[in-house]
């Protein structure tokens, strides 16, 4: 099937009548996925966005219910979202986050239903990635620039259209709802020729680093890796794996709201008991944590890494922390960091 | 999908007791508004609860009360911030959140046939009064063993449950042994520290279990103590207290290693924490 350019402000805004749609738009140096109202509002000239569209889906500050309360009992109102949505342009490294998401939010014991609900409104259209950036290892991290996994449907951007690929049964029937008229030969041969020539320059060895994390909880190599971090959390909140949360009231006498607002590990409350006693004194414990938390507990949990190679955190740190180079250090490799 | 399992429970206080001489301590008991309420909140000795105070917040409390005593929830809890403050001066007749029941807990069937020793200090006992008052109830005292428990605080007057402690000492199917740390004037029971006292009573380990909770120091210096009397590690019993918001494993904060400890603890064996990180 097929998008020709010219023709996709029309087709959001026909989205839009229906769905929540929310896509890549320009802020200033840089792109956020936002709710569009009109198409043209839109901008498809980015590499991904500062910050992941995970919090479409698990907002950075929501509410979960109000209350008020009387003397002769309380009441209470659920606040979970069921507005169908739209993420239109989500990169494949960003739909596998939702994946990996979803283990969290639907774990062996307890449904999260206002992730969930959300989840299952959502259609994902996503955007291949014709020129990955120099922080992108999405593919030493299972993934890749074409990874279709997550994904309702896939397109790839060959100069004037999109060629589009049905990946589920969800993007077949918007496909179908759409009318997507059928892409020729030649405008499938430009999209394989796209994904032939689309490289992610940077990769990861990831061979054994597993076996190693297994056994160096108390290994002197943490010792180094926080030195120079602030603790100023930039990389879990733009990552799109991360999902710590923090409950908080917000209220005025008996009426009120119950919030829940990201949170994380790297911040030395996250973890501070009642007591005054900390199990993560120092940046090291902080920073052991959230590596640990990607490249072991996740895999022995989940049987897969909870990092999806988006470079975020490499980009976003302010002191130029980079995981690929932790994660080389800590199997005893070297690392290829190309910014 | 099951249950919201953000949404709390009304129940409402009746009562406010001031716990221990110091008045750091309150035990709450809340009442449920009704029997359809009381039926969605089934737990065991062990388990915790997210108690919330509107307009305040929400902090994770063991459950000091016992399956065995209908109608109500126990809680004894040390001021400390936001939520216990909000709670001790609350007057009786208030309505609270409370959200669970959540975790695990004692492995009572497997605990069936053997005999028990109790270890608790400090308010570290709230769980340990749930477990003790379930095994008493008389239709399950028979599937336990010899039942002892060694339990300290630093004087006579920061001891929790004394009128139970008084109930416990006149019945000949529980060893009750209660100690504190210095002499005091008018206490005729024992005196010296947990770790201690557990080498005087020198409980055998031969089939039995020992459930140990309170402060770190305690444990630890009572471990080597019971490794004396021949427990193993999967012969212990602990229960931690990570930080915690959510109780359900999602908010990324109680883990230890690959465990979250409010949806795969709060109650591991020894034996399982040895193969886990020492982050708690
Ligand atoms: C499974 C489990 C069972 C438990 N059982 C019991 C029990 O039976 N009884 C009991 O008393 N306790 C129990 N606890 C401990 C209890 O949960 C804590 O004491 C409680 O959460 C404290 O809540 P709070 O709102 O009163 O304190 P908070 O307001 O959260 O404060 C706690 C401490 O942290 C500091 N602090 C918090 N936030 C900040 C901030 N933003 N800046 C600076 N400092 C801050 C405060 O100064 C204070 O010292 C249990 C904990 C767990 C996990
Ligand atoms: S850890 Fe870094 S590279 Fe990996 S998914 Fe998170 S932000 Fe992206
Ligand atoms: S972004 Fe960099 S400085 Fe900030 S917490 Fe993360 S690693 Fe540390
Ligand atoms: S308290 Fe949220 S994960 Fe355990």
């Amino acid at each position: 099937m097929i998008i020709a350019k010219n023709a996709l402000p029309g087709l959001l805004d026909k989205l839009a009548a229906e769905y929540e749609v929310y896509a890549p738009v320009k802020q200033g140096a840089y792109s956020l996925y936002k709710q569009i109202c009109n198409g043209a509002e839109a901008d498809f000239g980015y590499v991904n966005s500062k910050i992941p569209p995970k919090g479409i889906l698990f907002p950075q500050s929501e509410k979960l219910y109000s209350y008020s309360v009387t003397g002769e009992g309380t009441s209470l109102e659920e606040c979970v979202d069921t507005r169908k949505k739209v993420i239109f342009g989500i990169r494949p490294c960003d739909a596998k986050s939702l994946l990996l998401m979803d283990n969290v939010f639907n774990n062996d014991k307890f449904q999260d239903p206002y992730y969930l609900t959300r989840r299952s409104n959502t259609i994902l259209v996503g955007m291949a990635c014709n020129d990955p950036a120099g922080t992108c290892f999405c593919t030493s991290m299972d993934g890749g620039p074409f990874d279709q996994s997550g994904l309702d449907l896939l397109l790839t951007d060959i100069g004037e259209a999109y060629v589009v690929e049905a990946v589920s049964q969800k993007g077949k029937d918007l496909a179908a709802a759409l009318a997507l008229g059928a892409a020729d030969d030649s405008q499938k041969a430009a999209a394989a020729e796209a994904r032939e020539s689309a490289e992610v320059a940077c990769a990861v060895n990831t061979v054994g680093l597993k076996a190693r994390l297994d056994v160096n909880f108390y290994d002197p190599i943490w010792e180094k890796f926080h030195e120079k971090c602030l603790g100023c959390a930039a990389c879990t909140y733009s990552c799109p794996t991360c999902h710590c949360f923090d409950i908080v009231d917000e209220a005025k006498d008996c009426n009120g709201c119950r919030v829940r607002n990201w949170d994380s590990c790297m911040f030395p409350l996250f973890t501070l008991h009642g007591s005054g006693h900390n199990p993560r004194t120092s940046g090291k414990e902080r920073m052991r944590q959230r590596i640990m938390h990607k490249f072991k507990y996740f895999v022995d949990n989940f049987n897969a890494t909870a990092c999806v190679g988006c470079g975020r955190c490499i980009k976003n740190c302010p002191v130029n922390l980079d995981v690929r180079e932790v994660l080389a250090d800590i199997r005893g490799s070297e690392a290829r960091s190309d910014k | 999908m099951q249950r919201n399992p953000y949404l709390p429970l009304p129940m409402k206080l009746v009562k406010n007791f001031t716990e221990t001489e110091d008045k750091l301590i309150h035990t709450f008991t809340f009442q449920f508004l009704s029997e359809e309420d009381e039926k969605s909140f089934p737990y065991m000795p062990g388990q915790f609860a997210e108690v919330c105070v509107f307009g305040k917040g929400e902090a994770p409390f063991g459950i000091a009360s016992s399956p065995t005593e209908p109608g109500f929830l126990k809680f004894s809890v040390a001021k400390v911030g936001l939520v216990s403050t909000a709670l001790h001066m609350m007057e009786e007749g208030t309505i609270v959140g409370v959200r669970g029941p959540l975790g695990n807990y004692y492995p009572l069937e497997q605990l069936k046939g053997k005999n028990i020793v109790i270890i608790g200090g400090g308010f570290a006992f709230t769980t340990l009064r749930s477990m003790i008052t379930y095994i008493l109830k008389p239709e399950h005292r028979g599937d336990y063993g010899k039942l002892t428990v060694i339990y300290g605080a630093r004087n006579p007057g920061l001891l929790l449950y004394k009128e139970e402690l008084e109930e416990w000492n006149g019945r000949s199917d529980i060893d009750l042994v209660c100690t504190i740390d210095r002499p005091v004037e008018g206490w005729t029971g024992r005196v010296g520290f947990v770790p201690t006292v557990t080498k005087e009573v020198a409980p055998s380990s031969e089939n039995s279990v020992a459930i140990i909770c309170g402060p770190p120091v305690m444990i630890k210096f009572t471990m080597p103590e019971l490794e004396a009397c021949g427990f193993k590690p999967d012969q212990i019993i602990m229960s931690l207290e990570n930080r915690m918001k959510c109780g359900i494993g999602m908010c990324g904060r109680c883990n230890v290693g690959n465990r979250y400890v409010c949806k795969d603890g709060p109650v591991f064996t020894k034996a399982e924490l040895n193969q886990l990180p020492n982050e708690y």
